[in-house]
């Protein structure tokens, strides 16, 4: 169904260098890329590949060397709150409570508004009980939540996920990833989510984006046709999962 | 889900508190200035002849004697009074330029190195140009404590806003906060909780040089209590009731800064200073939360 929505990000041949001592580490080169309203993509590479730098340019927080990115049209220059990036939960603010968090973008709506907004996001991802924690007595998956739920609460179009359920543990992980298939479903957001899980990418993603080692460049975008939820023993999972890791060049045995 | 246990150090209430060990962890830093004051009375009442130091029971008296003249409130209060003044004032100009050098690096690299240059100054070395600039009076001894405490507050400001984490302040842009509410909804709360510390050193600070700046600069003050109870008769017990009443309400201010260091939203900040295995913050500004570069 997204495939015939109209194209929300657009990204035309990006590449990106960083000069670090007078030397030119290229690191992404001549991406195209179309994420469609409402779609799911998952952008897959190994550590170092420039998947991070790509999230980070799509979100206005770095400049391309080369290339463009537009939203609906539009180039990015800025972060926009139009657009919220999810860090690992190290971007949830420490001084403030778990409210306060979740709040901390609508600061502009009338008191009761703001509240009833809280309070439903609160509940969507299962914090209720832990309004007035603090962050240091939270969990990791728990304060992973509440940085969803403040981007969320914003209202944002857009998602970008960079890795981050990568330090959770792998139970948590899990729980973590059908809750954002729940948030997903029921707030119809468009998600770029950055991974270097296949497995995570083949569970969450319409299409994933596989990219190259460093310069990253995309080497292929496999359409992940099972529905939700899906069932991680079926051939046909097995089998998108195992021409993935062919793609990336890994022998599926350890 | 339950709630996790904080990781506190176990000082606080993590400890099962017995009653007895309880009380003895109250008496405990008492008995030392207990036994100090034993020992110097015993120390005086043997060697006798040459008077080193008052006794014990003569301090007494001589606070006594101070607070029934209704001197020891004038002094107390009139060092409080310099305190105050020349302390707000460090802390009204210190905070908002250590932000600033802080966050604008070009400004901090230019004006830092001279921070640090006058900084090692003791201000006490400052007392005669002081006096020059503003003779002899509440004016010196404020500015005089003015400058003891600016540096460090300065630097304390400037040093902590460079070590907000930049993943803080770039979901805050997200967010679409700029210039002044980013200060004052991020880099104000994140470096609330070292900057606190600054404060309370740098108020420690102004109470050391604000006795000194009484020696000299003006006529009241427990620092001139201190100069005059010798010069005007040998009154060693005043000038040990004045040592007595100066190291008190150092104890006390202290403990006031420490009160607002104990603050539940505060607490995250303390404990990543005691824990060293936190990450160093990311030198870069307005750039990407670790690009994912070499």
């Amino acid at each position: 169904m997204t495939k015939n929505a109209p194209v929300k990000v657009r990204v035309r041949g990006l590449s990106k260098a960083f000069h670090t001592n007078g030397h030119e580490v290229r690191v992404l080169e001549d991406i195209d890329l179309d994420v469609h309203d409402g779609e799911l993509v998952c952008i897959l590479g190994p550590s170092g590949c420039g998947k991070s730098t790509l999230l980070n340019i799509v979100g206005g927080f770095l400049s391309a060397s080369s290339g463009e990115v537009t939203i609906d049209g539009a180039p990015v220059r800025d972060p926009d709150p139009r657009r919220i990036f999810v860090f690992q939960e190290r971007g949830v603010f420490p001084w403030l409570t778990v409210e306060g968090n979740i709040g901390f973008g609508i600061s502009g709506l009338a008191p009761a508004e703001k509240a009833a907004r809280i309070a439903h996001y609160v509940r969507l991802v299962g914090l209720e009980g832990f309004e007035n924690a603090y962050p240091q007595e939270l969990s990791g998956g728990m304060k992973q939540r509440v940085e969803v739920a403040r981007a969320l609460a914003v209202n944002p179009d857009v998602l970008y996920l960079d890795e981050p359920f990568g330090a959770l543990d792998s139970i948590t992980r899990l729980v973590m990833r059908g809750e954002l298939l729940r948030i997903w479903e029921a707030e119809k957001k468009t998600i770029l989510f950055v991974t270097h899980d296949i497995d995570e990418s083949v569970q969450l993603a319409d299409r994933v984006v596989v990219l190259s080692a460093r310069p990253g460049s995309i080497r292929r975008i496999v359409d992940i046709d099972l529905p939700h939820p899906r069932d991680l023993s079926s051939p046909r999972y097995l089998a998108l999962r195992d021409s993935i890791l062919e793609e990336i060049g890994l022998a599926h045995k350890v | 889900m339950g709630r996790p246990v904080r990781t506190d150090s176990p000082s606080s209430e993590g400890r099962r508190a017995r009653p007895g060990r309880a009380l003895a962890r109250r008496l405990l830093p008492l008995s030392g200035i207990a036994v100090l004051i034993l020992l110097w009375d015993v120390a005086l009442s043997t060697a006798g002849g040459h008077r080193l130091l008052p006794r014990p029971f003569e301090v007494v008296r001589a606070i006594g004697e101070l607070t029934q003249k209704g001197f020891l409130v004038k002094h107390v209060v009139a060092s409080l009074f310099r305190v105050t003044w020349g302390y707000l004032a460090a802390v009204a100009v210190g905070v908002p330029l250590g932000i600033v050098l802080g966050w604008y690096r070009r400004g901090g690299m230019a004006v830092a190195p001279l921070l640090e240059i006058l900084r090692p100054i003791s201000p006490l070395a400052w007392i005669p140009l002081a006096i020059l600039w503003f003779g002899v009076g509440d004016v010196s001894a404020v500015f005089i404590i003015f400058l003891g405490s600016l540096f460090p507050i300065t630097l304390t400001a400037m040093n902590a806003v460079r070590g907000v984490e930049l993943v803080h302040v770039n979901a805050a842009r997200n967010f679409g906060l700029r210039g002044p509410a980013l200060l004052r909804r991020v880099i104000y709360p994140a470096i609330l909780p070292q900057l606190l510390v600054g404060l309370r050193l740098a108020l420690g600070i102004a109470w050391l040089v604000v006795v000194a700046a009484e020696m000299i600069a003006v006529s009241s003050g427990l620092g001139f209590l201190i100069i005059d109870a010798r010069n005007a008769g040998n009154r060693y017990d005043l000038v040990v009731a004045g040592m007595v009443l100066i190291g008190a309400i150092g104890i006390a201010l202290d403990a006031l800064m420490r009160g607002l260091e104990r603050s539940k939203a505060l607490a995250w900040g303390y404990t990543a200073i005691a824990s060293a295995e936190e990450p160093p913050p990311d030198p870069g500004r307005g750039a990407a939360p670790a690009p994912a570069a070499p």
